[in-house]
């Protein structure tokens, strides 16, 4: 058994599916031992998807993805992945190969110092010096990706260490770091306070973050608000913790959000943040909340807690340990009067829309669309304008909405979708994009075909990058600069090279075409056309 | 505001720049940071001083504490620890200011380690204030070559110490 082996061993171990990734001569070993194992491997178009369509199996799956790539430029092109998997906590373990040990640090061919690059954004790293330590590096790499706050961890492998002997290979059955330990339950005496304020409140609120899917607390959470009747509001990871369409569940916050959910945060009296950030885009003014509030913050990363707001209430923990913890006590926080507001305000603020009527309007199109998709049917939004409005108006039901809502990467959701496909084959899965972030990840249309996976791509075309160019519309008076995209490519004739079906809407009343579209049973990609000069802002 | 560091992290080959990585990504200051090894080989210690608003300097805490490579993390304050500081001088002398500098040198515990006929090396050993002090007495003598290590601090005995 070589480095190469036990890898793979520790990876069946781990009861791991699939693989993502792209071979070259640093990683040939372990892609040699895989041969013999039942492992899939899925070999992407650039090394950058391997992380993103890793990121759409953990996240739909709760189990950690994995990906594989060469050294060098191999590393470095995941490297925008995993910075991506690190901004949304999603846990991964990245495999790189690595140049012969004893050329480390010489710059010969295909040498990149990944551990290096990677270090502000990965969860942990190693590079692995000694064949022996591979069974324990791996256990520890999968406990650090899943346990806590999730994340990616790296590990660089260089080729001498998977071509050596190990012997006495034995997985370890548990993790032994005396520096990591992260907390699960939360502190008993500060839950108590969390009861009392809310219990004390007049107008509570919940903000809820992606840290509630990471935690798989969506039915606990849901549970504890039915049962003390507190409103809930949602970051943009946080949305599908709560059904949309949940009586008590006001839609996201932040400059791209609800105004009635930003009228929720602003005026109630005390808050309760779930597994949230605080991060700029979902509150701009941190200070706000704080001011004349009671302010709790609930997280399983002790780091974030006061880091952009300063609670009156932190709470270290896991949100599905804490808020089963919570729903043994019976919390009556109801005031109708604060939710008639409430109800009041969501009648009321809408971001009025001025479609045109020579185009399909962003917000017909995705409303058709969640209507029409399978209730338990996964939603991949990319970057950009498709994003808010995807945000906006796509329903959850018992689905799950993807999007890279920490580092905003474009091209995120092609790669993401197969990933959740792979995963969940019997479940719809649609990625929404637009032309310019379709375009990053175009390449991953020949994966989805090799894989005979069943994506669905829809393309919300305007021949603009145009959430930057409505940036630059507010901001610089129409001055546009590097935002125009041409028309190209011909989709239709992409999607025939590609062997994908093709569909295209131009007005809202060729609506109907998307249940063909969906119906099929290959792959597809439909083609929106939106007005060029359409703002999500409204 | 300042606080002192004392940081036990495993001795391991990048962990000082995954430490000092981190004070640089987030703009935390580095006023000094001295890294050694502890009794145990397995360990090293870094006592790293640092400045800022309360909220940074709570931040830096459960930064350090984040990372994997970190065992245990303790702040104090200056007036809660004893810290010291080395510091190496070398000096030009001649004949009009010898007698002054061997005078300061007394008065501030500083000893002479090194000389040759024209420069001093003067090693003091003392508080970071201490060492300021005796800095400033040197300020009309040509200093040829500095060198400092940089604060290191223990928190005062307790007989709870274990």
């Amino acid at each position: 058994m070589n480095g190469a082996d036990a890898i793979i061993k520790c990876l069946e171990e781990e009861k791991v599916k699939y693989v993502f990734g792209y071979p070259g001569v640093a990683i040939c070993p372990f892609y040699n031992s895989i041969l013999s194992s039942d492992i899939k491997t899925v070999l992407v178009r650039t090394e950058q998807s391997a992380a993103h369509m890793a990121s759409g199996l953990a996240r739909t799956t709760g189990t950690v993805g994995v990906c594989a790539v060469t050294s060098g430029p191999g590393a470095t092109n995941l490297l925008t992945g995993i910075a991506t998997a690190f901004a949304d906590s999603i846990p991964l373990v990245c495999i790189t190969g690595q140049v012969n040990s004893s050329l480390l640090g010489s710059d010969v061919f295909q040498e990149a110092d990944v551990t290096g690059a990677a270090e502000s954004f990965v969860k942990y790293s190693y590079l692995i010096k000694n064949v022996n330590d591979i069974p324990r590096i791996m256990k520890e790499a999968f406990h650090i990706a899943s346990t806590g706050r999730k994340g990616p961890v790296l590990i660089d492998v260089p080729i001498d260490i998977q071509n050596a002997v190990i012997k006495n290979f034995k997985y370890p059955e548990e993790v032994n770091m005396r520096t990591y330990k992260p907390t699960v339950k939360g502190n008993g005496m500060q839950l108590k306070r969390l009861v009392s304020a809310l219990e004390k409140a007049k107008r509570p609120l919940i903000c809820v973050g992606g840290g509630v899917a990471l935690s798989n607390a969506e039915s606990e959470l849901r549970k504890f608000v039915e049962k003390s009747n507190i409103p809930v509001v949602s970051t943009m990871m946080g949305i599908g913790a709560m059904p949309t369409e949940h009586p008590l569940y006001f839609g996201m916050v932040g400059n791209n959000g609800k105004p009635y959910a930003n009228k929720a945060i602003r005026e109630c009296d005390t808050l309760l943040m779930v597994g949230a950030r605080v991060a700029d885009r979902a509150v701009n003014q941190p200070d706000f909340l704080t001011d004349h509030k009671v302010m709790i913050h609930m997280d399983v990363d002790p780091a974030e807690i006061g880091k952009n707001i300063g609670p009156t209430i932190p709470i270290v923990g896991d949100a599905k340990a804490i808020f089963e913890e919570l729903n043994k006590e019976d919390i009556n926080a109801s005031e109708p009067e604060w939710l008639n507001k409430l109800y009041e305000y969501k009648k009321e603020l809408n971001i009025k829309r001025f479609p045109d009527s020579k185009y399909v309007d962003p917000q017909e199109f995705i409303e058709y669309l969640s209507d029409k998709m399978d209730e338990d049917g996964i939603y991949v939004a990319d970057v950009g304008q498709n994003q808010i409005w995807s945000c906006a108006y796509h329903v959850v039901k018992k689905g799950r909405f993807l999007t890279s809502g920490g580092m905003g990467t474009m091209g995120y959701s092609i790669p993401a979708a197969l990933g959740a496909k792979l995963a969940n084959p019997g479940k719809q899965v649609i990625a929404v994009c637009g032309d310019g972030s379709f375009q990053m990840s175009m390449c991953e249309l020949a994966t989805i075909k090799q894989e005979n996976a069943n994506v669905k791509i829809i393309v919300f075309k305007n021949g603009y990058l145009g959430m930057v160019r409505e940036y630059q519309h507010f901001t610089y008076k129409d001055n546009y600069s590097v935002v125009e995209l041409n028309d190209y490519p011909d989709l239709e004739a992409l999607a025939k090279a590609y062997d994908f079906d093709y569909f295209k809407v131009t007005l809202d009343k060729e609506l109907s075409r998307t249940d063909k579209f969906l119906a099929s049973d290959n792959p597809g990609i439909m083609e929106v056309n939106i007005n060029p000069m359409d703002i999500v802002k409204g | 505001m300042k606080k002192i560091y004392s940081v036990m992290v495993e001795n391991r080959s990048g962990v000082l720049s995954k430490v000092s990585g981190l004070f640089a990504r987030r703009c935390f200051n580095i006023d000094s940071l001295v890294v050694g090894e502890t009794f145990d080989p397995e360990v090293s210690n870094m006592t790293i001083v640092s400045s800022g608003d309360e909220r940074t300097l709570e931040q830096i805490e459960k930064q350090l504490n984040k990372k994997l490579d970190v065992i245990k993390v303790k702040t104090f304050n200056e007036e809660q620890s004893v810290s010291r500081e080395l510091m190496l001088i070398k000096v030009k002398y001649n004949k009009n200011n010898r007698k002054d500098i061997l005078e300061i040198c007394e008065i501030c515990s500083a000893e002479i380690v090194d000389m040759s006929k024209t420069h001093i090396m003067i090693q003091i050993c003392n508080t970071p204030e201490k060492i300021a002090v005796f800095r400033s007495m040197l300020s009309g003598i040509s200093v040829v070559e500095v060198a400092r290590t940089g604060t290191l601090a223990l928190p005062k005995c307790n007989d709870k110490d274990n």
